[in-house]
């Protein structure tokens, strides 16, 4: 089990992030303060609007301007670098271009005989290396999301940043990803950090659950999750962690209902 | 199984044959009533049966292959010159903001002038040769291409620039791999309209000054009172535009297959 470190690789302090509107300033987020350890995966739940996304957005150096301290391996994060991988919720492949040419798209400053062999392990690596000629469009869309994983981690990031990656799957194809994403971790090592609003796919999947707030965005509460893995999702452990997780979000929907008693 | 589906599509295919030619047909053969009734007079519109005879007449003579060749000549001249600045003004343009600042108003100002007002001038400048005629031609092929790319470069979409940005793709390799292959949609229509404004151009020049050309035949023609040789030109015209269509047609769907695959799905 890998757990924070204090030489954790990420480190977020006091993070504030707003955006301008037109009636004055909105807080999107407001003094996170996040240590994520070497080879760890952090769940990120929160329901729409509590700046999850744009906490990500911020890690992948996506955001310009937030006040507060991000850190990667020490140093100040101030935009994108290939230490940092990510995936969307939209697989965002580019249409034109076969599978292979979307994952060697991400490779960059390798001679092509090396970057044929990083792209094949990374297509093997994602059990699609039998459609490397193929288009985005005649992939399913669990596929595409495997290429577009693919695709991230062909720089071998330290860090893996997933930003509702199955949010658009179907039921059945999105544990079938929430298993080989595992699978890719346990291979890889890879730091990662996944952002989404199924309680049970953080539970499944997080070392640790950060439970996130909205208006302003703020940790309510980080749930470590000290199952072994594979999970069982109808273990009573499981099911207690479930439990406590929804309490935070429903305690406060539920106490009119409460008072109507 | 098999051959009924194809027999299906194949019955289905000449139904839409039919509906695709059926109202040029009707038109004719009113037109052809109405004449033979005595309804329209043959000096004001000669009947079909007597265009298409004028039609076989100018062919066998040579001298609609003649006008016609040296008309499409002028076109791709003019639009062979319009289609490489186009483009390459177009790339550049839709990658810089500032050359787009600097360039915006005189482009905006000079396309709604249309070409056959710039006639006089043309003359003034090159004379009344070639020259004059491909430089109008250029005038109005020039205008969509360039927009047309312009656009199709800005329309990258938004989503693949933070891919290239979180995987730290070069600048060149971005613009090769996502934004041209992007517009090339907006380019295609760009170069389809060019096309069409470039033959409408080139008819409009050689009404007003030239010895050859679909134009001048039809000029040449209406001095001497011969509507029917005014309307194979016509006709020819428009034939020759739909077939350029059609070709620039086939030619995009080769190129941007994966865009009709996904349009299909």
């Amino acid at each position: 089990m890998s757990v924070a470190r204090s030489a954790g690789n990420l480190i977020i302090e006091s993070l504030n992030k707003s955006y301008k509107v037109e009636s004055g300033e909105v807080n999107a987020l407001q003094g996170i303060d996040l240590t994520i350890g070497e080879g760890e995966f952090v769940s990120i739940v929160g329901s729409s609007g509590c700046g999850k996304s744009t906490l990500l957005r911020i890690i992948a150096g996506l955001e310009n301007g937030y006040s507060g301290e991000a850190r990667i391996g020490g140093k100040r994060i101030a935009g994108p670098g290939l230490d940092r991988g990510m995936v969307f919720q939209e697989h965002r492949l580019i249409p034109w271009l076969t599978v292979e040419q979307n994952v060697a798209f991400g490779l960059n400053g390798l001679e092509s005989g090396r970057s044929d062999t990083v792209v094949r392990e990374h297509l093997e690596l994602v059990g699609l290396a039998n459609f490397a000629r193929a288009l985005p469009h005649q992939l399913s869309g669990g596929m595409s999301q495997r290429v577009a994983i693919a695709r991230a981690l062909v720089n071998n990031p330290q860090l893996l940043l997933l930003d509702e990656p199955f949010g658009s799957l179907d039921a059945l194809t999105r544990i079938q990803m929430q298993q080989e994403i595992l699978r890719i971790w346990e291979v890889e090592r890879t730091t990662m950090v996944l952002v989404t609003h199924d309680i049970d796919e953080a539970i499944f999947l997080g070392d640790r659950v950060v439970v996130m707030s909205s208006r302003p965005g703020t940790i309510k509460k980080i749930v470590p999750v000290q199952l072994p893995r594979p999970r069982d999702r109808s273990s009573y452990d499981f099911v207690q962690i479930r439990k406590e997780i929804y309490t935070e979000f429903f305690a406060e929907a539920e106490r009119p209902f409460a008072y109507a008693i | 199984m098999a051959p009924e589906h194809t027999t299906t599509t194949r019955l289905q295919k000449l139904k839409h044959f039919i509906q695709y030619i059926a109202l040029s047909g009707v038109v004719i053969a009113v037109w052809q009533g109405l004449s033979e009734l005595g309804y329209i007079k043959p000096i004001i519109l000669p009947p079909p049966s007597r265009v298409a005879l004028t039609f076989r007449d100018l062919l066998l003579s040579g001298d609609l292959p003649r006008h016609l060749g040296m008309s499409i000549l002028r076109v791709l001249e003019g639009f062979g010159i319009a289609a490489l600045l186009g483009l390459g003004l177009g790339v550049a343009i839709g990658l810089s903001r500032t050359l787009d600042r600097i360039s915006d108003l005189i482009i905006q100002v000079v396309k709604p002038i249309p070409p056959i007002a710039w006639i006089p001038l043309a003359i003034l400048w090159f004379g009344i040769g070639e020259q004059s005629k491909v430089y109008i031609i250029f005038l109005g092929a020039f205008f969509p291409i360039i927009i047309n790319t312009t656009d199709g470069i800005r329309q990258t979409d938004h989503k693949f620039v933070e891919v290239a940005r979180i995987l730290a793709v070069p600048r060149c390799k971005f613009v090769r791999q996502v934004v041209l292959p992007g517009a090339l949609p907006a380019i295609m229509t760009g170069l389809r309209v060019g096309l069409m404004v470039a033959w409408m151009c080139v008819v409009a020049a050689e009404l007003i000054t030239a010895s050859s050309g679909i134009g001048y035949l039809i000029m040449d023609a209406r001095q001497l009172s011969q509507s029917d040789v005014v309307l194979v030109g016509m006709i020819t015209i428009g034939v020759i535009g739909k077939l350029m269509d059609s070709l620039i047609r086939r030619l995009e769907k080769r190129l941007i297959s994966w865009k009709i695959a996904f349009a299909g799905n």
